[in-house]
């Protein structure tokens, strides 16, 4: 199953080590995490449900704003991260 | 008296106090996040934060900045034409009836009943076709900086909108009419200069005592008026004081005065000749003072951003601060000036609480 990882500026808000989760996309993973953390949503996604504009999102290594809804392997690496940008 | 003052500042809020010693720095939150909004009412303290990456966000504080709790933040729905994402809340305002008002980036107006916990967007704003035509002013997208609720009834409401103009709301926002009226756009082809939709209203302030006068800073100068919105007059300053600038504070119990801090124009967002003052008028705009004892000698680069203005409860107490991170106070309107610090960081917001 896929391996989900926030950023440590979210450790607020967040899950303190990465989680193990089973889902087959990104936004998957991301809503099975949010059921926990419900004000993680707030901060990682928009109100209309896009990735905000200044967060990264890493499969496997590569930076993939684009992959929120594509299906990822099941022994995928997702990172949720602070770009450098906007700030 | 009011004695605390929040400051909205790029890297946190930052709260001075008055003691025995003077105004002094009290308590920092926040530290390295952006607040864009501050209002005190009822005991409570909200701060909006502008998160450069993860969002705006929305706290409150009951005990005086001790500890916050993180709020439902206002939010377009999701699906809604155009898929809109609030930027930032521009303003925050509670109405007496307990209400609570924020205004965004996007032009979103949204209302909470129960302090915060949840919000909902005023539809009737947003859907208005005219909206088509406001447009964004330093911003990507049309804001509302001023929500003002009348003292005599706090159905009565006036957004400000750069750049919307004026409207105006007496049944609390159910229904909305453009108050734009004696407005007018330098920026604007000469047949749309009066286009009552695309004024680009810097900030508005209300009198409080006779809330009959409102005052407006506009991108091409300052209007006032004292007829409830009938027709906005503009006010011109002698030269070589100037009529561009952002902020507006209104005397609280004086329908004559009330204070600008003009800039050079909008290509040079800067003072006149770096000659930094305070305008202020006590009969209505017929007549200026220019004060600036204990500001700094020109030349200085301070801008003072249309929410960096405020003034007392007694209308004798003034707070400004600037882009360039000095923070002023004034305890007799504005005659003298003290800098409380030179060392801040580009403040966005000042209020009394």
């Amino acid at each position: 199953m896929p391996k989900l990882a926030f950023t440590p500026h979210l450790r607020r808000h967040a899950p303190p080590a990465a989680s193990i989760v089973a889902a087959d996309t990104p936004r998957a993973a991301l809503e099975l995490i949010f059921r926990e953390y419900p004000q993680l949503r707030g901060y990682v996604l928009d109100e209309q449900g896009s990735l905000r504009k200044h967060v990264a999102l890493f499969i496997d290594g590569e930076l993939r704003r684009d992959a929120l809804d594509s299906p990822v392997a099941d022994d995928a690496e997702i990172y949720v991260m602070q770009a450098l940008s906007g700030g | 008296m009011q004695d605390t003052l929040l400051i909205g500042s790029r890297k946190g809020l930052l709260v001075y106090r008055k003691g025995t010693d003077g105004w002094q720095l009290l308590s920092q939150h926040f530290l390295g996040t952006a607040v864009s909004a501050v209002l005190a009412t009822g005991g409570r303290w909200y701060a909006a934060l502008q998160d450069g990456h993860f969002g705006p966000k929305l706290h409150a504080s009951d005990d005086g900045g001790a500890n916050w709790t993180e709020l439902e933040m206002p939010a377009f729905a999701a699906g809604m034409e155009g898929a809109p994402t609030l930027e930032l809340i521009w303003t925050l305002v509670a109405g007496q009836d307990g209400t609570l008002w924020a205004g965004g980036i996007p032009a979103g107006l949204f209302r909470s009943s129960d302090a915060g916990r949840s919000w909902s967007l005023v539809e009737s704003l947003w859907q208005r076709p005219e909206r088509a035509k406001w447009f964004g002013g330093g911003y990507d997208h049309p804001g509302i900086h001023s929500i003002l609720v009348d003292p005599r009834d706090p159905a009565w409401l006036v957004v400000g909108i750069s750049c919307g103009g004026v409207l105006r709301s007496r049944d609390a926002g159910r229904s909305w009419e453009n108050a734009s009226t004696g407005l007018w756009a330098a920026y604007m082809p000469p047949e749309s200069k009066e286009d009552p939709d695309i004024q680009d209203t810097h900030r508005l302030a209300q009198c409080q005592a006779v809330p009959q006068a409102i005052w407006c800073q506009h991108h091409n100068g300052q209007f006032v008026t004292q007829d409830d919105l009938g027709k906005w007059v503009e006010i011109w300053p002698a030269e070589p004081l100037s009529n561009f600038g952002f902020a507006v504070a209104a005397h609280p119990l004086d329908p004559l005065t009330a204070w600008f801090v003009p800039a050079a124009a909008d290509d040079r967002r800067i003072p006149l000749e770096g000659d930094f003052y305070v305008l202020r008028t006590r009969d209505g705009g017929r007549h200026y003072d220019k004060l600036n004892l204990g500001l700094p000698a020109a030349p200085a680069f301070h801008l003072v951003y249309r929410h960096g203005l405020a003034v007392d409860d007694q209308g004798l107490r003034l707070a400004m601060a600037s882009t360039t991170g000095s923070l002023w106070l004034s305890e007799d309107a504005g005659e003298n000036w003290l800098r409380l610090s030179a060392e801040l960081p580009p403040i966005a917001c000042v209020s009394f609480a």
